[in-house]
């Protein structure tokens, strides 16, 4: 057997299940919703909660809607593909929920111009395609301030994903809010090039406990750095759902990703036909963002200052790049008393002091 | 100093690497008798529901383990039965049996998701795993870890010094000529495929108990493409599998350490290592003609009808 056929045959396959799952066609008097996942929804993270998302828009509009989703689409082709599929069988407002499905979403949107597309995480808009994200960092300094609080050796190790901004902007404000509070603190970071593989997860936290770290964050799905950290008696911080299951003890909090009301927003606005193409940035003033239960073993006066953070956060009177920001050269990026633009925050490629190590090209 | 950083790292290893053995060991006995079950993957994550669910049930990983096991061979049952008695595509087969598997297995974990368990313990003989360094490395692991050794230092003795794994090599070689001589050549490549499934399951296993012991969807993250690629890489020869797993697993370790420490390589590069050093491996062997018609079973991949 040529390895060449069975790579094509392979291929093939693939596509085959892809349009097979996507082909879920009825007759089309409720709105349909489509959902594009990148991940399984069962790998209580990213897809996960944008499922739970989902779920909400069903309960709240009952037969008025009707929601589709495919799961695992890989980025790149296959997700135009799949796409497309929702935008001809009826679907009127589609979310495709990564990063990288961006560009196939815009080609889709030029071929059907009446459908809405909304896509998270990216930042090219078109007219009928709105762009939506959390801003995930502000939880990220809410953890920072209690990971620089809690950690004893100063060595905060972070499993990090893909060096986009998005990942990057969250290594930032955790180093900038652990430094805040306790200026020995230095950010370990291990690129592991997935957004999940739980064993390979597993082993960059791994890594980062043996080289000092008693702090462990993650920017990637699974729960399994926090099971890590809980066998090794370290601390966690979970990512975009609650992971206290995989780590009673260990779990401090998590950054949850809270996608309901924007949905059922979008959802509302679609049937109401008042749809705008736009971008929204929600973070814990409009709910999109939300901190989970705080571990009981963190002492009150720490818990009382991250709770001090977000209502700042949520008023106004706290931003989590406020300067002076120093990169790790020690340039001044963000001058005294200013804060990052979004546009900089929206592109960051730098690390700030107290990250170690260089970003990967 | 030393010690401190390798022997950690050299413990990591180890859980990445011993699923990896489990799975290629078992797909080197099922391709030596002339089957290719590309179903390794599907396989692996059944196993590794099958093994999460049953410890949930009962809380005794070892009854976990041997369910593992038991789901990938009834996953290569399926195999077995529609390539040999059917004589369905092995490829397509095998192809259709990942898919299913990976789906089957979501839907079978759906309630088991979030759940934990007491994960394989290690064992751990304090006398021994006492001593300095090589004390946790080499007495201190889970049983399964000595397992996967005994199993390759079996399946070798079985392949080259045993009768059975003679008949077994000949129809992998040549079926026609095993049937010839009274051999039931079905009946054999059955038996390998469900050994294959069983191995497959346990490495599977390995993954929700011991790796990570939890269950998520997908979990085994294409694992079982890398046995596959292994048995190439170890041009059919079970020692050559083991350390092979060992260097898949150790580069991939080295390199989040490497990160760590602030080395500066890009970690897409060094993710991409393995599967490098694969195709340049498979590059080697397919130079020297003579070499690969020697260690392929000739009949790989063909099926065999008995009275066609």
């Amino acid at each position: 057997m040529k390895l060449s056929s069975i790579l094509t045959s392979l291929a093939i396959s693939a596509v085959s299940v892809l349009f097979l799952s996507a082909a879920t066609i009825s007759q089309a008097d409720p709105l349909k919703v489509g959902f594009v996942y990148v991940g399984p929804i069962g790998d209580h993270g990213w897809s996960y909660e944008h499922n739970e998302g989902r779920l909400a828009v069903e309960k709240k509009f009952g037969g008025k809607v009707k929601t589709t989703y495919v799961e695992k689409v890989p980025e790149g082709a296959d997700a135009q593909r799949v796409i497309n599929k929702l935008a001809s069988t009826g679907h009127n407002l589609i979310f495709t929920t990564s990063f990288g499905y961006m560009n196939p979403t815009l080609k889709v949107a030029k071929k059907h111009p009446k459908v809405h597309f909304e896509h998270a995480t990216g930042f090219k808009r078109d007219k009928n395609v709105s762009t939506y994200s959390g801003r995930f960092y502000e939880g990220r300094h809410v953890a920072g301030l209690i990971a620089g609080k809690m950690t004893k050796s100063n060595v905060i190790g972070y499993v990090a994903s893909f060096p986009i901004p998005e990942v990057i902007r969250g290594i930032n404000a955790v180093s900038i809010a652990a430094r805040s509070v306790n200026p020995e603190v230095k950010i370990k970071v291990v690129w592991v090039s997935t957004w999940f593989d739980p064993g390979k997860e597993a082993d960059a936290a791994k890594t980062l406990i043996d080289q000092g770290a008693d702090i462990i964050m993650q920017h990637t799905d699974s729960p399994a750095p926090v099971q890590v950290a809980e066998k090794r008696g370290v601390w966690a911080l979970g990512q975009a759902s609650d992971m206290t299951a995989f780590g009673p003890k260990a779990h401090l909090t998590a950054i949850i990703d809270n996608w309901a009301p924007y949905y059922i927003s979008r959802t509302q606005a679609v049937l109401d036909g008042t749809w705008k193409s736009g971008d929204t940035w929600g973070g814990f003033k409009s709910g999109m963002v939300l901190m989970a239960p705080y571990n009981k073993a963190i002492p009150k006066e720490v818990v009382a200052m991250a709770e001090k953070a977000r209502i700042g956060i949520i008023d106004g009177s706290v931003h989590a790049f406020t300067g002076p920001i120093k990169d790790q050269s020690g340039k001044i990026v963000i001058p005294a008393g200013k804060v990052a633009s979004d546009g900089m925050l929206a592109g960051m490629n730098f690390y700030v002091q107290g990250v170690e190590g260089k970003i990967p090209q | 100093m030393i010690i401190e950083f390798v022997i950690p790292a050299l413990l990591t290893i180890i859980t990445a690497s011993t699923p990896l053995v489990f799975a290629a060991i078992g797909e080197i006995v099922v391709e030596k008798s002339g089957v290719l079950n590309l179903g390794v993957e599907g396989m692996m994550i059944v196993g590794a529901v099958g093994a999460f669910a049953v410890t949930v049930k009962t809380g005794d990983p070892y009854i976990g383990v041997i369910a593992g096991a038991f789901s990938g061979l009834l996953l290569s049952f399926i195999f077995g039965f529609l390539t040999l008695y059917l004589y369905s595509n092995q490829v397509a087969t095998g192809l259709a049996l990942t898919i299913f598997g990976v789906g089957f297995s979501a839907l079978l974990g759906h309630e088991f998701v979030g759940q934990t368990i007491n994960s394989l313990p290690k064992l751990n003989p304090s006398f021994l795993s006492d001593i300095p360094g090589l004390g946790p490395l080499v007495f201190a692991q889970d049983f399964m870890v000595y397992l996967s050794v005994l199993m390759t230092i079996l399946v070798t003795w079985f392949l080259m010094r045993s009768r059975w794994g003679l008949v077994l090599r000949a129809v992998g070689e040549n079926h026609d000529a095993a049937h010839s001589i009274g051999f039931s050549v079905t009946l054999i490549r059955l038996l390998a495929v469900l050994f294959g499934g069983a191995m497959a399951g346990l490495g599977g296993a390995y993954l929700s108990l011991a790796h990570t012991p939890l269950w998520v969807e997908n979990m085994s993250a294409g694992r079982g493409w890398i046995a596959l690629a292994l048995v190439v890489f170890a041009s059919w020869r079970p020692w050559r599998a083991f350390f092979g797993a060992y260097l898949f697993g150790g580069i991939t370790i080295i390199q989040l350490y490497a990160q760590g420490f602030g080395v500066d390589v890009p970690s897409q590069i060094l993710s991409m290592l393995p599967y490098l050093v694969t195709i340049i491996v498979l590059v080697m062997i397919s130079r020297d003609d003579f070499r690969i018609r020697i260690s392929a079973p000739a009949c790989l991949g063909k099926s065999f009808h008995p009275y066609g």
